[in-house]
């Protein structure tokens, strides 16, 4: 195949702990350490590894956000994505939006594939590569743990709820990666050096046709409520007698 | 006036309990019964199972030789056809709901509202984001159909009734050949499944070493618990990536979680937060995990665990 198109989210770090505003605006975000989202850095990963096999000539890496978002697409040339595109914009986008500004990527780049991860974990919606799948009409192979490709066809293996699920689908076609898919490699300093000649082509939302405004009405922000404070026990006895009483232990 | 269409999930032979779960969910729509719809192929005891559900009203079971599998490129456009004459369209938050749902919602070009936890009004949902740690309200628009994912967690299965008719449904798309269903392998082996385990035995850094989780797996064996583990066991190769429980790992809700040896970084927090009862042993008396925990002993887990196996008895 010749092209892989990879989507890079900017979002908060995994490990650092959010904050919902006081007045439930909104998820404080300013000054938080931001990554690219895990299930994306795994799909870059695994882009990367069939362009090593010589199964794909070229991978793309793609982020629609805030120009900051560049900093996320540095990483992605940095572990060794060819090129990448930075589709500006300011504000909240749904996944149907998301999908939509990819849809017009995707046709434009002519993809084989793209692999995106199976949800941001920040808004946990899940749904952009299914909605990219549908209006691309196109196969959807969601929450791999293992992809093999073979010219025209995918071998996708999915973490379903049952086990293990295996899927055939035709290029091109749409992979969403789960935890289990492959470890991401490290950045090394002398790749980020050569990440800086790289090029970032900038692709306007207006140029691909589509409305970014969101549909949904998001009303308000609350923080979960808390867990009940908890009990510190001496002892293993007493362990065992607190779960008893607590019926936990049958 | 609000029409509901619930997407029955099953296995061919049984309806999973997580459309028990939606129809629960949709009875609070307060828009009268459910129709269910069941796709399938010979899925005839499936359609009777769903038509006893409390909150159906009428199955309709499209029943196809293309529908023999759970693949959302083949069951999509079926559903999508259906759904335009509904209101409402929800289906389980399962990895089936989770993958055919956003595909139908973008075939009806409207947004999807993912992993609904609570009704707040007919258009009005909570959902969680940041893995639990930000729940917000949204509201669909009075001119969009409402297409929901249902959160399992959230909502008690509906009980049962008096059986409702089955009728057979024809969709007149036809399904797609560019998706092919290989095979299902099940899971690891007698152990029971990390997201579904009634109890699971969890290991962090303080474990120490891969051999030393083996004192693990002989607990979760004598309490017929699954195994996890906390993102740095996994990173230190102590355990494979599959048991990782956490934001960027698997997000549980037992009803006992057992965690030993584990520090307690945020992202493992947000991984267990639902669980009934956390149980933490640590060495370390200031170790976080302590805050969420409902019962922390303080303690070596290699002196800990012998002695919690010798009072089972």
């Amino acid at each position: 195949m010749d092209k892989i198109i990879v989507g890079l989210k900017r979002v908060v770090d995994y490990n650092v702990r959010i904050r919902v505003k006081p007045d439930g605006s909104g998820v404080a975000t300013e000054g938080l350490k931001m990554s690219v989202n895990p299930f994306d850095e795994i799909a870059l990963e695994e882009a990367l590894r069939i362009r090593e096999r010589g199964e794909a000539r070229e991978v793309v890496v793609v982020s629609i956000g805030p120009e900051d978002c560049q900093q996320q697409l540095r990483t992605g040339l940095a572990m060794g994505a060819d090129r990448a595109v930075h589709v500006p914009h300011d504000g909240d986008l749904e996944p149907l939006a998301v999908a939509r500004i990819l849809l017009g990527l995707v046709t434009r780049e002519a993809a084989d594939l793209v692999i995106l991860g199976k949800q941001a974990i920040d808004d946990d919606c899940s749904q952009t590569g299914q909605m990219l799948a549908a209006l691309w009409d196109r196969p959807q192979a969601t929450f791999a743990s293992k992809l093999e490709t073979s010219g025209t066809t995918a071998r996708v293996t999915r973490e379903v709820d049952a086990g293990l699920e295996v899927i055939e689908v035709d290029l091109p076609a749409v992979v969403t990666t789960d935890l289990r898919l492959n470890e991401p490699r490290y950045v090394k300093l002398p790749d980020i050096m050569k990440a800086k000649k790289k090029p970032i082509e900038s692709v306007t939302i207006a140029s691909l046709g589509v409305d970014p405004a969101p549909r949904l009405r998001t009303l308000h922000h609350e923080p979960p409520a808390p867990r009940q404070k908890g009990v510190m026990v001496k002892d293993v006895d007493q362990l065992m007698g607190t779960l008893r009483e607590r019926g936990v232990l049958g | 006036m609000s029409k509901v269409l619930v997407i029955a999930e099953h296995n061919g032979n049984h309806l999973n309990p997580s459309t028990a779960r939606c129809l629960s969910c949709a009875a609070q729509l307060q828009a009268g019964p459910a129709d269910v719809l069941v796709l399938g192929h010979g899925a005839e005891a499936v359609a009777r199972e769903a038509a006893e559900v409390a909150g159906a009203g009428r199955v309709l079971l499209a029943d196809q030789p293309a529908f023999a599998q759970p693949l959302a490129a083949m069951l999509a456009p079926a559903v999508a056809e259906l759904a335009r004459g509904y209101t409402h369209v929800l289906a389980p938050s399962t990895t089936f709901g989770k993958d055919l749902l956003p595909r139908v919602a973008a075939l009806l070009g409207v947004p999807q509202v993912s992993e609904v936890m609570s009704v707040e009004g007919p258009r009005k949902f909570r959902r969680p984001t940041y893995a639990g740690n930000a729940i917000i309200t949204v509201e669909v628009p009075d001119d969009l159909p409402v297409v929901a994912t249902v959160r399992n967690a959230s909502f008690k299965a509906a009980g049962k009734a008096a059986a409702v008719p089955v009728e057979a449904w024809t969709p007149t798309a036809t399904a797609p050949t560019h998706t092919r269903y290989v095979e299902l392998r099940s899971g690891g082996g007698d152990r029971p499944d990390l997201q579904t385990a009634r109890a699971v035995i969890s290991g962090g850094r303080g474990v120490g070493s891969a051999e030393n989780f083996a004192v693990l797996y002989r607990l979760a064996d004598r309490l017929g618990a699954a195994v996890g583990a906390s993102r740095a066991a996994v990173d230190a190769g102590f355990v494979p990536n599959e048991l990782q429980v956490g934001q960027t790992g698997k997000i549980i809700a037992p009803e006992v979680y057992f965690a030993f040896g584990i520090s307690g970084a945020i992202q493992h927090l947000t991984g267990i937060k639902d669980a009934g009862t956390i149980v933490a042993v640590n060495k370390d008396g200031d170790a976080p995990i302590f805050e969420v925990a409902d019962i922390g002993l303080v303690g070596d887990l290699f002196q800990v665990i012998p002695e919690i196996e010798r009072r089972l008895g």
